[in-house]
C-alpha cells in the first residue's frame, strides 16, 4: 500500500463521479477523476441542462403565441432555430467550465483520458489512463465507475444524426424540420415532443405500452395526453415500430398498432427508446463485477462484488436519474470514508421530473402501484383550476394527487402535472424523507397565493378536508 | 383571580407523581379542607387538600397520568363568578408560577398532617427551589411522526426501539424492524408467546430500583456475620409476654431493634451517613425497619430508641407496619432515619447481607433463630442460634467499627438484661 497514487480514482465526470470526486476531497481524500469526453457528463452537456435551456424556448414561444390572453399585441415575430440551439450550447459550456473550477478548487486531480481498470498482483487498484498521446497508469485503494449510458438504438434502426436522430441530434438540429416521429414516450421523448411542437413541428409520438410516461400514474399520463392531443400532437400507444425505410429527406416508417399495421411519413424519426449502460472497455471482465440485463450489480452501498471497486449512476440499476447518481455518488464516498449508520437509498423517495409542457414530477408509488401491493390508500386529488396563482399565471391545467397508507397515514406517492411542479415535487421530497404523516402536511401553513397550496388542497382532499375543491 | 393548583411535593424524594383520582370535577365549588385529588408518591398515595375556596374552573391533567413532575399545574381554581382566562398564555402562567412557587406551595396546598413538621417543609422548599435534575437527565425521544405514529398504534414504547436515524432518531424502519424481531422471536418458541406478563412499574417500584442502584453504585458495601444465641432473650420475651394479658405483644424484632439502639449508643462510629465533604454523626437512634408490603417495601422509621422502652417500640411498630400495609404511612414517618433492619428471620431465611438504606452507613441483616448444635467447652449442644450480618458503607464505617458493633450487638442479644442498663 505505500506507493498508492490516490486513495480514490473516479471513471467518469458526470453527475455521480464529479460529485462524488469532490466528497471524498472534502473527507479529506487524495483523488483523480478521469474524464473521457466533457466534465459534467450527458446531464450537463447533452441532457438535463441544454433541454432545460431549449424548453425555456419554446415555452416563450408559447407565451408569444398567446400574448394576447395578457394584453398584448405583438407583430413579427421572427425565430432563428440555430440561435435557440447556440443559447442551449452557450449555457452547457458555461456549466462545464463550472464544473472544472470546482473540481481545482477541491483539490481533484483530472485526467482527459479514457480509464480502464487493470489486474494487479498487489491490493492496490490499477488504473490505465489513455489520454490522447500517451497512457498513463495510477494506483489506488478505491475505484469508482461512473460512466454513465447512451441511448439505445433498435436492432433493425440506428441513429444516422441525418434523418434519424439519437438526443444529440435532436437537440442541434441544423434547421427545424416540418414534421417529426418520436418512438418513446419516457421523459425524454415526451420533451423533445413538447418543444418541437411548440415551435411548430408537427409531431407524432409512439409508444408500445397502453399509455404514454408509463411510469407515471395514469390520472397524469391521462392529463398530458389529452394536453398534447389538443395541441395537435398524435399519439400513438401500444404501437411499437416495425421498420424505418431512409429516403433522402425523409423517412417511411412502418408501425404496429394491436397488431395492425401502418405506414407513416415524417421527415426525422428520434429515438428514445431507452439507454444502455457504458459497461465497455473498462476490463470489467478481468474482475469479479456482475452484470445483470446491461447493468453493473453492486450492493446497497453501491460495492460491487469486487472488493474496492465501487459502481454508480447511470452505469447501475435504475431510475437513472441524475440526482440518483448523484446522491450514490456521496453515499459511496462516505462508505469508503468509513461513515457508521449510512441509509441505502430508498428508492421510493427519488422524485422524478419532466420538463414538457405541462411539467409532470411525482414521488413514490402510483395509485395502480400501491394497489398492487395491497396497500389500503386513501387518495387525494386537486385540480390546478382551483389554485388563484394559477389561474393568474394562465396556466391552470393540472393535478397534484396524493397517495397515503389509510392505515398509517405515511406518504406513499404524490403525483403532479402542471405549472411549474418540478419545482413543487420538493415539498413531498422533504415531507417523505422526514416520514411525516398527513398530520403534519395538513398542520403545515402554505403561502398565499402560491401553487404550493395545491399541496395543501390535495392532501386535505385525501381526508376530505379540501376546502378550495 | 384564578390560582393554579399544582402537583405537590408530598415528600422530599418526590420528583414526580401519579394522579391516581379526582375527587372534585371542573365547575365544582370547593372550600379549604376539601379533598381535591388522590395523587400516588414514590412511596404512597395521599390526598390533596384545597386551601383556598373556589370553584374548579379547569383540570388540566387527566386521571392516571403518570410523570407529572412536582410544580407543575394540575387545575385552575377560579374565584366565583369568574372565567378562564384566555389571556394568559400558559407560559407565562409558568413564569408566574415559578416566582410564587413557594408561597403557592405554602398556601393552596395542604398536605393532611405534614404542614406542621418543620423538617419536611423544609425539606420540601429545599427540593421546589432547586432546579430539577430529572428534568434535564430525561431526554425527548426524537422520532419521525410516522415512527410515532405506528408504534402507538402497536402499543411498542418509543423509549424500547433503538433508532438508526441521525442522532438515534427513529425511523418506521427501527419500528419495523422492532416488530419483526418480536415476532420472529415468537415463532421461534411459540412456548413463549404467553409466558410472561408486563406489568407497568410503579412509582414505588421505580423509587425502589433508583435507591438501590444509587447505594450499590456510590456505597462500597462490605459484610460482617456473626451467630447469637438467643435462647435467654426468647426467655425473657416468654416471660413479659405472659404478662401482658393480650394487651400486647413483644417480638423478637422489637428486641433486635432496641439492641440495635442501644448498640448504636455504645459504637457511634456505626451511626453515621457519609455526606462526600463530611460524615454526619447522629446523636439519637432512629430505627427504619424493612417492612414487605404490596408490590414492594418501605422502610418505616422507629423514632428516638434510646428512650423508648420495650413496649413503646412494640407498639410504635405495629402501628408504623399497619399504615405502611394500608399505604397510609406520612413522609416524615418513612424519611430520614440513621440505621436499618431487615428480618427475614419469619421466612426461615438462614442468613443473608442487604443493601444500605442511603445514606445510612449500616443495615442489619437479621436470619431466623433456630436450634444448631453448638460447642461449649468442648462439648456439643443444642442452642437457638440467629445469624445476624451488618452491611457496612466503608466510606462512613470501617472494618473495626463494624465489627465492634457486630460483638456489642452480640453481648447484647446473649445477655439481654445488659439492655436494661
Amino acid at each position: 500500500m505505500s506507493n498508492v497514487d490516490y486513495d480514490i480514482i473516479i471513471i467518469g465526470g458526470g453527475p455521480g463521479g464529479y460529485v462524488a470526486a469532490i466528497r471524498a476531497s472534502q473527507l479529506g481524500m487524495s483523488v483523480a477523476l478521469v474524464e473521457d469526453k466533457h466534465l459534467g457528463g450527458i446531464c450537463l452537456n447533452w441532457g438535463c441542462i441544454p433541454t432545460k435551456a431549449l424548453l425555456r424556448a419554446s415555452e416563450i414561444r408559447h407565451m408569444l403565441d398567446n400574448l394576447d390572453e395578457f394584453g398584448f399585441t405583438v407583430s413579427n415575430i421572427k425565430m432563428d432555430i440555430n440561435n435557440i440551439t447556440s443559447r442551449s450550447r452557450k449555457v452547457a459550456s458555461q456549466l462545464s467550465s463550472g464544473i472544472s473550477h470546482l473540481l481545482k478548487k477541491n483539490k481533484v486531480k483530472v485526467f482527459e483520458g479514457f480509464g480502464s481498470l487493470a489486474k494487479d498482483s498487489s491490493n492496490m487498484k490499477k488504473i490505465i489512463i489513455k489520454t490522447k498521446d500517451n497512457i498513463i497508469n495510477k494506483t489506488s485503494n478505491n475505484v469508482i465507475l461512473a460512466t454513465g449510458a447512451r441511448s439505445r438504438n433498435l436492432p433493425f434502426v440506428s441513429s444516422d444524426g441525418v434523418n434519424i436522430w439519437d438526443y444529440k441530434t435532436a437537440m442541434t438540429p441544423p434547421k427545424l424540420p416540418s414534421s417529426i416521429v418520436i418512438v418513446g414516450s419516457g421523459a425524454i421523448g415526451m420533451e423533445f415532443a413538447s418543444f418541437y411542437n411548440d415551435l411548430g413541428v408537427d409531431v407524432t409520438i409512439l409508444e408500445s405500452l397502453p399509455s404514454i410516461l408509463p411510469n407515471e400514474d395514469n390520472d397524469i399520463s391521462n392529463i398530458v395526453k389529452i394536453n398534447f392531443e389538443k395541441r395537435g400532437i398524435k399519439i400513438k400507444t401500444n404501437t411499437s415500430l416495425k421498420s424505418v425505410k431512409n429516403n433522402k429527406n425523409s423517412i417511411t416508417a412502418e408501425i404496429s398498432t394491436n397488431d395492425k399495421i401502418e405506414i407513416i411519413n415524417s421527415e426525422k424519426l428520434i429515438l428514445a427508446v431507452g439507454i444502455i449502460a457504458n459497461t465497455e472497455k473498462l476490463g470489467l471482465e478481468n474482475f469479479n463485477i456482475k452484470i445483470d440485463r446491461g447493468h453493473v450489480v453492486t450492493n446497497e452501498f453501491l460495492e460491487t462484488d469486487e472488493k474496492n471497486i465501487y459502481a454508480i449512476g447511470d452505469l447501475t440499476k435504475g431510475p437513472w436519474l441524475a440526482h440518483k447518481a448523484s446522491h450514490e455518488g456521496i453515499l459511496c464516498v462516505e462508505k469508503i470514508a468509513g461513515y457508521k449508520n449510512l441509509e441505502p437509498i430508498d428508492k421510493t423517495s427519488i422524485p422524478g421530473c419532466t420538463y414538457c409542457r405541462p411539467q409532470v414530477a411525482s414521488i413514490g408509488m402510483t395509485e395502480l402501484q400501491a394497489k398492487s401491493n395491497n396497500l389500503n390508500i386513501k387518495i387525494g386529488k386537486f385540480p390546478f383550476i382551483g389554485n388563484g396563482k394559477a389561474i393568474a399565471l394562465g396556466d391552470s391545467e393540472g393535478l397534484i394527487k396524493t397517495i397515503f397508507n389509510k392505515d398509517t397515514g405515511e406518504l406513499i406517492g404524490a403525483h403532479m402535472v402542471g405549472p411549474e411542479v418540478t419545482e413543487l415535487i420538493q415539498g413531498f421530497s422533504i415531507a417523505k424523507k422526514l416520514e411525516t404523516t398527513e398530520y403534519e402536511l395538513m398542520h403545515t401553513i402554505f403561502p398565499h397565493p402560491t401553487l404550493s397550496e395545491g399541496i395543501h388542497e390535495s392532501v386535505l382532499d385525501a381526508y376530505n378536508k379540501a376546502i378550495h375543491y | 383571580m384564578s390560582v393554579d393548583i399544582l402537583m405537590p411535593a408530598l415528600s422530599p424524594t418526590m420528583e414526580e407523581g401519579t394522579l391516581s383520582k379526582w375527587l372534585v370535577k371542573e365547575g365544582d365549588k370547593v372550600e379549604p379542607g376539601d379533598l381535591i385529588a388522590e395523587i400516588e408518591t414514590d412511596k404512597a398515595t395521599m390526598e390533596v387538600e384545597a386551601i383556598d375556596d373556589g370553584i374548579i374552573g379547569k383540570i388540566l391533567v387527566s386521571e392516571g397520568q403518570e410523570s407529572i413532575k412536582v410544580n407543575s399545574p394540575i387545575a385552575v381554581l377560579l374565584s366565583e363568578g369568574e372565567k378562564l382566562s384566555d389571556n394568559k398564555s400558559s407560559n407565562e402562567v409558568k413564569k408566574e408560577i415559578k416566582s410564587e412557587l413557594q408561597n403557592i406551595n405554602e398556601n393552596i396546598l395542604q398536605i393532611n398532617g405534614v404542614k406542621d413538621d418543620a423538617q419536611i417543609s423544609k425539606n420540601i422548599s429545599d427540593i421546589s427551589n432547586k432546579p430539577d435534575p430529572k428534568l434535564n437527565k430525561k431526554e425527548r425521544i426524537f422520532a419521525s411522526p410516522l415512527a410515532k405514529r405506528i408504534a402507538k398504534q402497536r402499543d411498542i414504547p418509543l423509549s424500547s426501539i433503538l433508532g438508526s436515524g441521525p442522532q438515534g432518531r427513529i425511523l418506521k424502519i427501527d419500528v419495523d424492524n422492532f416488530d419483526n424481531k418480536k415476532s420472529d422471536n415468537t415463532s421461534l418458541d411459540s412456548l413463549e408467546i404467553n409466558n410472561f406478563e408486563i406489568v407497568k412499574n410503579s412509582a414505588m417500584r421505580k423509587t425502589i430500583a433508583e435507591r438501590l442502584v444509587k447505594s450499590k453504585n456510590e456505597a462500597p458495601h462490605f459484610y460482617l456475620s456473626l451467630d447469637c444465641n438467643i435462647d435467654e432473650l426468647l426467655k425473657i420475651r416468654k416471660t413479659l409476654n405472659s404478662k401482658s394479658n393480650d394487651e400486647y405483644k413483644i417480638s423478637v424484632n422489637d428486641m433486635i431493634i432496641k439492641a440495635s439502639s442501644t448498640t448504636l449508643l455504645k459504637v457511634p462510629k456505626a451511626n453515621a451517613s457519609w455526606e462526600n465533604e463530611n460524615t454526619k454523626y447522629y446523636n439519637t437512634t432512629d430505627i427504619s425497619v424493612a417492612v414487605a408490603i404490596e408490590g414492594g417495601l418501605i422502610t418505616p422509621i422507629v423514632k428516638n430508641v434510646q428512650s423508648k422502652g420495650l413496649l413503646e417500640i412494640s407498639m410504635d411498630m405495629k402501628t408504623l407496619a399497619n399504615k405502611a400495609k394500608d399505604g397510609k404511612l406520612q413522609p416524615e414517618e418513612y424519611i430520614g432515619g440513621s440505621f436499618s433492619i431487615s428480618n427475614l428471620g419469619m421466612y426461615g431465611i438462614k442468613e443473608f447481607s442487604a443493601v444500605i438504606n442511603p445514606p445510612q452507613g449500616c443495615i442489619l441483616a437479621v436470619g431466623s433463630g433456630e436450634k444448631r448444635p453448638i460447642v461449649i467447652n468442648n462439648e456439643i449442644s443444642i442452642a437457638t442460634i440467629m445469624t445476624v450480618t451488618l452491611s457496612c458503607d466503608h466510606r462512613v464505617v470501617d472494618g473495626a467499627v463494624g465489627a465492634e458493633f457486630l460483638s456489642e450487638f452480640k453481648n447484647l442479644i446473649e445477655n439481654p438484661s445488659l439492655m436494661l442498663l
